[in-house]
């Protein structure tokens, strides 16, 4: 065991790295739910985003094209499950389930021939002057570009939901649909959209797993990460700041856990690769889900 | 008031086995009180969503200010003056007072303007709220403001009001229609629902009544009274529930200093609610809607568990006993919402049945159902209460609000239960069937049982109840005999001013 | 236009014919899959539905269908439970392997002993409480903190693969096994071996599910029990006023169906499978949410939609082998089905008018 090898400084920056495909999927998924829509098909999308990001990336030679088309991916499997809930009044647990099921298995039958290849490269942003500044500099800014894509949607995230009007609609909607529908306010249409949002943000996550973090595709990629994901919305009581947190937490215990093994640990490889999951079930037990929206999982029809 | 603002002209509005308006017609002029009367089921609500845009009529239209008005959804209601205060509150609980106004209003000014207006509004009609409160932390009344404020922030030429004061205590309604008044004087128009004649003789300026869907009448009324608009609004006469002198009873039920936190997130707790409950009695619990009603009934029902010695029957402390074990001992209960709470809307009636009176009706045996007695009990419950079903194989949702009413009262009065906790037992029922659930609940007394009726009817209490308490805030009045009881009274005990009526409290 | 209107009560004959009709949609959504794999969608349809069972080698397929059919029935029995009573187990793949881990565990602890009598009930009893303990951590922390029951059962499948992983390499490894990942052969020790008759694949899983059918179909029909939980998932305030306790019904719930995905696990392992590996689970739990929605939740329906379900894993093997269609391609069509069968079971509850409105 060799502790001293873990180099803090890195430690940090790859928590930063770590967390971002979480952060992506969470902050998509927490603007679906605050429109009152419980969309458990988070994985699901993730993992298709994954893998169709990685092969337009890889038949474009561009990770851009990846991300546009991951993105896209997500959306469009975000909208099967959106026209299943919302006009097909689906129960929303069991098509977020379907949705992660279909996702897995289109995620490995697109994913064959493309098993083990090594993603093109994406290079990191080193952001003039910021970067330079010690210890700081490494650590936050000199990181590739999604992760600062990923701090500015939670941002805007944060700004359209607080500050604007379309976003007083959508909490209205997610808080008593029946209300809002009385107001005179689309629910079925800005759930569509928020769900559609989220969706791409899924893929986005997903394709930063095989583009830029593994960089290549392997079946069941992400492990996971989608349920996190969704883990870090309950923690973070639906608001943009504390998401961060959450998934910058749930960062740490990944790369902290990676480092632990990587310096050989007398603790077996399984015992650390369970880390993050009971990580999360503590959090989910230390944080009882208050705040939750009024409406979320309900199924709207409008009725008379 | 020669030329009308709004024209309804022959609006027909036809849902699948039931037509909600037909041929409805009517004006309603500049600064016009004009208000719409009719039973529950009888078309006021599908007509005022029409006009509000949430409805679209099969055929007639409407004129606003002379020009052809048919706003295809609420925005477009509100843009041309049209606004509504809804009877059961279109508000989001988790978000603020000035956020619930701004999502009523087409183009909000930024949100720091916009609580300023609405300090300014609200004060200036005696209304006075904080913009910045959390409106699930809000009473019935103060929500009702936010509903008013919104409208009134958008200078409105139409304002209806859909049942406005089932929520509010006599002296809140004075202020309330102090409010009105003033609105009317700067012209503007007010449609209001109700069914109570008394309120209306003393507001509006014209009324029309409507049964069944259709215009029955129009008249002035101040200039009518009470009795012949109450004829038009039912289509006959009126069976008043008869009652029985009698014998005061043996103590059956003792409830003291019963606290508990409200399971609800905006619930209300309950707190230090002592009563003494006798055979033969019944009494009438007042109350606006939200001071404690529900957490009340699940309290005595055995929803939620109290502390030691908080209740007890016949001596028997039962306040940790679930609900079966309370049935078990004869106390049953038919709590407000029938849909989802007393009853299961997607099961049969049979199945209903089961829900409450497996215990009192030996319909298990080691824990199997005897589906045949169940089902036995449950045409005993139709049958008996008039309850209009093809038979009990048939979903709860199936059935009319008042039918089904009738359904969960009969079940729990079929188990001859001890004691009987009912609330708001006519709330959405048809005046005929009220009456004849109003003289269930008595013949029950009669027999001995204790009766509780939670309403917020007070003429509901003052029919049935032998002794009348308030609920406020969570917090019971001490109970008072009903007859004699005088209007202002229970206004003071409903506004939660029982402690300076000590002196009077006779038992 | 077309509009949606609630139904006065749920359709009989659509609550029937949907899984029907979304299987039928299915299999024309997985030809047009199948053709865009290059694949003539005819032929594959009857490799995956006709094959295993008509076909000229079907009786090496048969015995499959016992042995996929068995695991995904009984779990899937075990999660309508809960789906039927709101509470969402969707981690029964980690029950079926803490189930398989703690009833292999007692099978190799007893090796080389001989005494079926007594070793193999403790093997089923320590599978049983295996999953039974595992599904009482997402029902005790919800009971107790309110902890959403999806994400914890969900979390622990992650952490139960890690732990056979370390179990297979560790623990339970084969001491003669040659450096071989994976424990002893279970299947080849008598005294543990879940297996009744190989030949027809029929193994003591096959005769719990078939068992736990008609248990849950007496739940259902007739007991107090499963009216609860009917009326827990329909209508959770009727429930509380009619004296359900939600606390003791989750617990009911999840205790049920991780014991039975327990049991699941242990006569796969110390059966069909043989032994502990890396590789053991192959996502039974999760088809077996499919199965159970499929099934309608009702227990005869479960029996039908878990045959069904077998059939397409060993047809999928079939046009694998003799087609070479991708593995993977029935998991998809496996998923497309549950979409179908949601999409179609809205006219269960509702049905559609078209052209109603006139405006005026």
């Amino acid at each position: 065991m060799d502790l001293s090898s873990i180099n803090p400084l890195l430690l940090l920056a790859s928590l930063m790295v770590a967390a971002t495909p979480i952060l992506l999927a969470a902050t998509g998924e927490l603007v679906v739910e605050r429109a009152g829509v419980l969309n458990l098909g988070v994985e699901g999308m993730m993992i298709s985003g994954s893998v169709l990001g990685f092969v337009a990336a890889i038949s474009t030679g561009s990770p851009w094209l990846g991300f546009l088309v991951a993105a896209l991916g997500g959306a469009g499997m975000a909208l099967v499950f959106g026209i299943l809930t919302q006009f097909f009044l689906s129960n929303q647990v069991a098509t977020g389930l379907a949705l992660t099921l279909f996702g897995l298995g289109l995620a490995s039958l697109l994913g064959q021939g493309y098993l083990g290849v090594k993603a093109p490269p994406f290079p990191d942003w080193h952001i003039p002057l910021l970067s330079d500044i010690p210890v700081l500099g490494p650590i936050v800014f000199q990181h590739d570009p999604i992760v600062y894509l990923g701090l500015a949607i939670v941002a805007g995230v944060w700004w359209f939901l607080s500050k604007t009007r379309a976003g007083l609609v959508l909490r209205a909607v997610g808080e008593n649909h029946e209300a809002a529908h009385g107001l005179g306010y689309h629910v079925v249409r800005t759930r569509l959209l928020a769900i559609m949002f989220g969706g791409a943000c899924a893929g986005l996550g997903g394709a930063y797993l095989s583009i830029v973090r593994v960089p290549t595709y392997a079946d069941g990629l992400t492990a996971g990460a989608g349920w996190i994901a969704l883990a870090i919305v309950v923690f973070a009581s639906w608001k943009p700041g504390r998401l961060l947190l959450g998934a910058y937490l749930f960062g740490g215990v990944t790369v902290l856990q990676l480092n632990l093994q990587a310096a050989g640990v007398a603790i077996p490889v399984e015992y650390l690769s369970m880390s993050p999951y009971i990580a999360t079930i503590l959090v989910l037990v230390i944080m009882s889900a208050s705040g939750a929206p009024g409406s979320l999982g309900k199924t709207f029809h409008a009725a008379r | 008031m020669n030329d009308p603002l709004l024209r309804l002209s022959g609006l027909t509005k036809a849902y699948p086995g039931v037509v909600a308006n037909r041929d409805v017609s009517f004006d309603i002029g500049k600064g016009e009180v004009h208000a719409l009367l009719g039973e529950n089921g009888a078309g006021k609500s599908t007509l005022v969503k029409t006009i509000y845009g949430l409805v679209k009529p099969d055929e007639g239209s409407m004129t606003l200010e002379g020009k052809p008005f048919a706003p295809h959804d609420p925005r477009a209601a509100r843009a041309a003056g049209i606004a509504m205060v809804f009877q059961h509150f279109s508000l989001f609980d988790a978000l603020t007072v000035a956020e619930n106004v701004a999502l009523g209003m087409e183009n909000p000014p930024p949100m720091g303007e916009l609580a300023a207006r609405i300090k300014d509004v609200s004060e200036t009609y005696g209304l006075p709220l904080n913009p910045s409160r959390i409106v699930g932390d809000l009473s019935a009344g103060e929500r009702q403001r936010v509903e008013i404020i919104r409208c009134l922030l958008q200078d409105p030429k139409v304002l209806i009001m859909d049942e406005p004061t089932s929520v509010l205590t006599p002296q809140e309604v004075e202020i309330l229609f102090e409010t009105l008044r003033k609105l009317q004087a700067e012209g503007t128009s007010i449609l209001y629902i109700s069914h109570k004649l008394e309120e209306i003789r003393a507001l509006c300026d014209c009324a029309t009544i409507l049964r069944l869907g259709e215009v029955v009448g129009t008249c002035d009324p101040r200039e009518t009274s009470a009795r012949e608009m109450a004829e038009l609004m039912v289509g006959g006469t009126l069976h008043v529930p008869e009652r029985e002198t009698k014998v005061e009873g043996e103590v059956l039920m003792q409830i003291k200093g019963l606290s508990a936190p409200s399971p609800a997130e905006f619930g209300t707790s309950l707190k230090d609610i002592s009563l003494e409950v006798r055979a033969g009695d019944v009494i009438g619990i007042g109350g606006v809607a939200g001071n404690g009603q529900d957490e009340l009934l699940a309290a005595l029902s055995g929803e939620i568990r109290v502390g030691q010695g908080q209740i007890t029957f016949q001596g028997k402390d039962i306040g940790h006993l679930p609900p079966d074990a309370r049935r078990t001992l004869g106390i049953c209960a038919a709590p407000e919402e029938r849909m989802g709470h007393a009853a299961a809307p997607d099961m049969s009636l049979t199945e209903n049945g089961a829900l409450t009176a497996r215990k009192r009706k030996n319909l298990t045996k080691n824990g199997f159902i005897n589906w045949r007695a169940a089902r036995g009990f449950a045409e005993e419950v139709i049958e008996t209460f008039d309850v209009r079903t093809p038979g009990p194989n048939n979903a709860a949702r199936s059935l009319s609000g008042g039918n089904l009413q009738k359904f969960v009262i009969g079940r729990e009065i079929l188990q001859d239960p001890q004691v009987l906790i009912v609330n708001q037992p006519t709330w959405g029922v048809d005046a005929s069937a009220a009456a004849a659930i109003r003289q269930a609940l008595l013949d029950l007394a009669a027999k001995g049982a204790a009766v509780i009726v939670i309403s917020q009817d007070l003429d509901e209490l003052m029919e049935v109840s032998d002794s009348f308490a308030a609920l406020n805030e969570g917090r019971l009045s001490a109970p008072r005999p009903a007859r004699g009881l005088t209007v202002e009274e229970i206004g003071l005990m409903l506004g939660g001013a029982h402690d300076m009526e000590v002196a009077h409290v006779a038992s | 236009m077309i509009a949606l209107e609630k139904r006065p009560q749920p359709s009989q004959v659509w609550s029937l014919a949907s899984p029907v009709v979304a299987v039928v949609l299915t299999m024309i959504a997985g030809a047009g899959l199948f053709a865009a794999l290059g694949q003539d969608p005819v032929a594959a349809l009857i490799k995956i539905f006709w094959e295993p069972v008509f076909g000229p080698y079907n009786f090496f397929y048969l015995p499959q269908l016992l042995i996929k059919g068995a695991p995904l029935v009984a779990i899937a029995l075990g999660l309508s439970l809960g789906f039927k009573a709101g509470i969402w187990n969707i981690g029964a793949e980690g029950q079926y392997i803490i189930g398989a881990l703690c009833g292999a565990g007692v099978g190799l602890a007893f090796y080389p002993m001989e005494a079926r009598w007594l070793i193999l009930p403790l093997m089923l009893v320590a599978g049983a409480l295996g999953g039974f303990v595992w599904a009482m951590i997402p029902g005790l922390l919800r009971v107790k903190f309110n902890t959403n029951e999806i994400l914890v059962s969900l979390m622990l499948v992650y952490v139960a693969e890690q732990l056979m992983a370390s179990m297979a390499l560790g623990l339970m490894k084969n001491p003669e096994g040659m450096g071989f990942p994976g424990s002893r052969n279970l299947s080849q020790y008598e005294s543990a071996s879940t297996w009744i008759d190989r030949s027809y694949g029929m193994h003591w899983g096959v005769v719990i599910a078939l068992i736990a059918v008609c248990f849950a179909y007496i739940l259902f029909s007739r007991h107090i029990l499963g009216f609860q939980i009917k009326l827990a998932g329909q209508a959770p305030r009727a429930a509380a006023f009619s004296g359900v306790s939600p606390a003791r019904l989750v617990l009911f719930c999840l205790g049920t169906s991780g014991a039975l995905a327990g049991l699941a696990g242990l006569t796969e392992v110390a059966g069909p499978a043989g032994l502990v590996s890396i590789d053991f689970n192959v996502g039974y739990g999760f088809t077996a949410i499919i199965v159970a929605f499929l099934g309608r939740l009702h227990p005869v329906g479960i029996l039908l939609a878990g045959t069904l379900m077998a059939i397409t894993y060993i047809g999928g093997d079939v046009a694998q082998s003799s087609l070479g269609l991708p593995g993977a391609a029935i998991q998809v069509f496996q998923g497309m089905l549950l979409f179908f069968l949601l999409a179609v079971d809205v006219l269960t509850n509702y049905r559609v008018r078209i052209g109603q409105r006139s405006v005026a």
